[in-house]
């Protein structure tokens, strides 16, 4: 492995990030936003309040970066980059990494903005550790980055990636105990979330919130996830094309 | 001469379209080959085969000795698509850096670069606000960083100006004399004096291959376009 071109991947991923500032804003005053109408929308119901936008705080990195990476890894397709990287000397590993590392530091200034938003003035009671929280919303990112570079290559336009959101993570976004709690859904409903990436990421960010439970299994799940993900969506960057 | 490139019954056969039946083609090392048709004809699939780029349906291609999409040729081969293959939200030097870093190496030698294809007033220009032709100049450096031995343009020098054109065929023939050698593509006849030899091309076929004076004499006629015409018309 060599580390200048581990790196050149990651560093420029954040200059693409750094030249596009509103991006960059939405990613981090959007959850903000939802966060506030959803104060608003639960305000004689603290409790429920307490209970959805913990959730959401391992939802959002899951969802922004679902977006970006099937957008971005779709752009590099078609733009012919993608090509011109896979034919120089940089291996698939170095080129995901670099993505990992750009779209985690990413999604850790997320993290940090949005839940010390929703723990200060929204008055989210955070009984574990505020870094457990951006510890999950890191490996939640990274979850939906795998997510959308697998997905990417089912696409053939930026129009069709964007479908995928709701095929692939809206069923998930309902059955990860977000709405209800999963113990309380129909038995199959409940099997069927035991085998959704979103469910362990809701879990452990429902722990830390709480301060109880060990989130040592969820975080080994999801690594599984992560893995298995990410040597799916390495074998769609394909080097010859038809 | 040695062949640094040789391709041997090259066949492409995309969905149902034959794009290309058992093609041959030899370049010799340290020349200028000039892929010479009109849109369609199969200039970009060649160069994408031998890039390594292109899944072949029958045939074989050699770079340097050994089989075109081997690991040990990524170093040493670059490859310019048509379309400016470069991220249009970075500037201009951040795209050399880039693709120098993906060689594993720092570019000391952006400035440089860009000075080479005109572009250093262009330096910290974001590529998408770049006009046509800035954009084909920086596609074009992004191809030279490093010390490729083979480059690989596809239409490095369309819609640019003859000052500039002529100033990159002289750049061209600087790389040959280091010893480089040079797949070029391009649909305006006019270029093919720049070459040392040249394929013409025509529905995936080859029309006609020699040095530029073979290609007039065999046909009679001094104008390019002509020597075109006449061979395809020929009886």
């Amino acid at each position: 492995m060599n580390p200048l071109r581990t790196f050149a991947s990651a560093k420029r991923i954040l200059l693409q990030l750094k030249h596009d500032p509103r991006s960059m804003a939405l990613i981090i005053v959007a959850p903000c936003l939802l966060m506030t109408i959803l104060k608003f929308v639960y305000w004689s119901q603290p409790q429920v309040f307490q209970n959805v936008a913990g959730s959401l705080l391992g939802v959002f990195p899951m969802l922004v970066m679902f977006l970006i990476t099937s957008v971005a890894t779709l752009r590099e397709r078609t733009s012919g980059t993608l090509e011109r990287v896979l034919i120089s000397p940089v291996t698939k590993f170095e080129f995901i990494f670099g993505y990992a590392v750009a779209f985690g530091i990413a999604s850790a200034v997320q993290a940090i903005v949005v839940s010390t938003y929703a723990i200060g003035p929204l008055g989210l009671n955070v009984i574990g550790s505020q870094t457990g929280l951006i510890f999950v919303a890191i490996l939640d990112a990274l979850l939906g980055l795998a997510l959308g570079l697998f997905v990417s290559s089912f696409a053939k336009t930026e129009f069709q990636a964007i479908q995928f959101l709701p095929i692939v993570l809206l069923p998930q976004l309902l059955l990860s105990g977000l709405l209800a709690p999963r113990e309380a859904m129909p038995r199959i409903l409940e099997s069927i979330s035991n085998f959704l990436p979103l469910s362990y990421a809701v879990d452990a960010t429902k722990k830390v919130l709480i301060g109880q439970g060990s989130i040592t299994n969820d975080f080994l799940i999801i690594s599984l996830f992560l893995v298995f993900l990410l040597g799916a969506g390495s074998l769609t960057l394909r080097r010859t094309t038809k | 001469m040695t062949s640094a490139i040789s391709v041997t019954d090259l066949t492409v056969i995309r969905g149902r379209t034959r794009i290309l039946s058992e093609f041959n083609l030899e370049v010799e090392s340290g020349a200028i080959l000039g892929l010479l048709g009109p849109s369609g004809s199969g200039k970009t699939t060649i160069m994408r085969s031998v890039a390594g780029l292109q899944r072949l349906t029958g045939g074989s291609i050699k770079v340097l000795g050994t089989l075109a999409g081997d690991k040990s040729l990524r170093s040493r081969i670059s490859y310019s698509t048509q379309d400016a293959s470069i991220y249009r939200d970075l500037t201009c030097s951040e795209n050399i850096d880039y693709f120098a870093a993906l060689q594993g190496h720092v570019s000391s030698s952006t400035d440089e670069i860009l000075e080479l294809v005109d572009l250093s007033r262009n330096r910290k220009q974001i590529a998408a606000t770049l006009s046509g032709g800035e954009r084909a100049r920086l596609a074009l450096a992004t191809a030279l960083v490093g010390k490729p031995e083979i480059l690989i343009l596809d239409e490095p020098t369309v819609g640019l100006d003859p000052l500039l054109r002529r100033d990159l065929w002289s750049l061209f023939h600087r790389f040959t004399d280091e010893g480089k050698t040079l797949l070029v593509s391009s649909h305006m006849m006019e270029e093919a004096d720049h070459c040392d030899e040249l394929v013409l091309l025509r529905d995936g076929s080859i029309l006609a291959k020699g040095t530029p004076r073979e290609l007039r004499t065999q046909t009679g006629v001094e104008n390019m376009d002509a020597v075109f015409i006449s061979l395809v018309e020929k009886p």
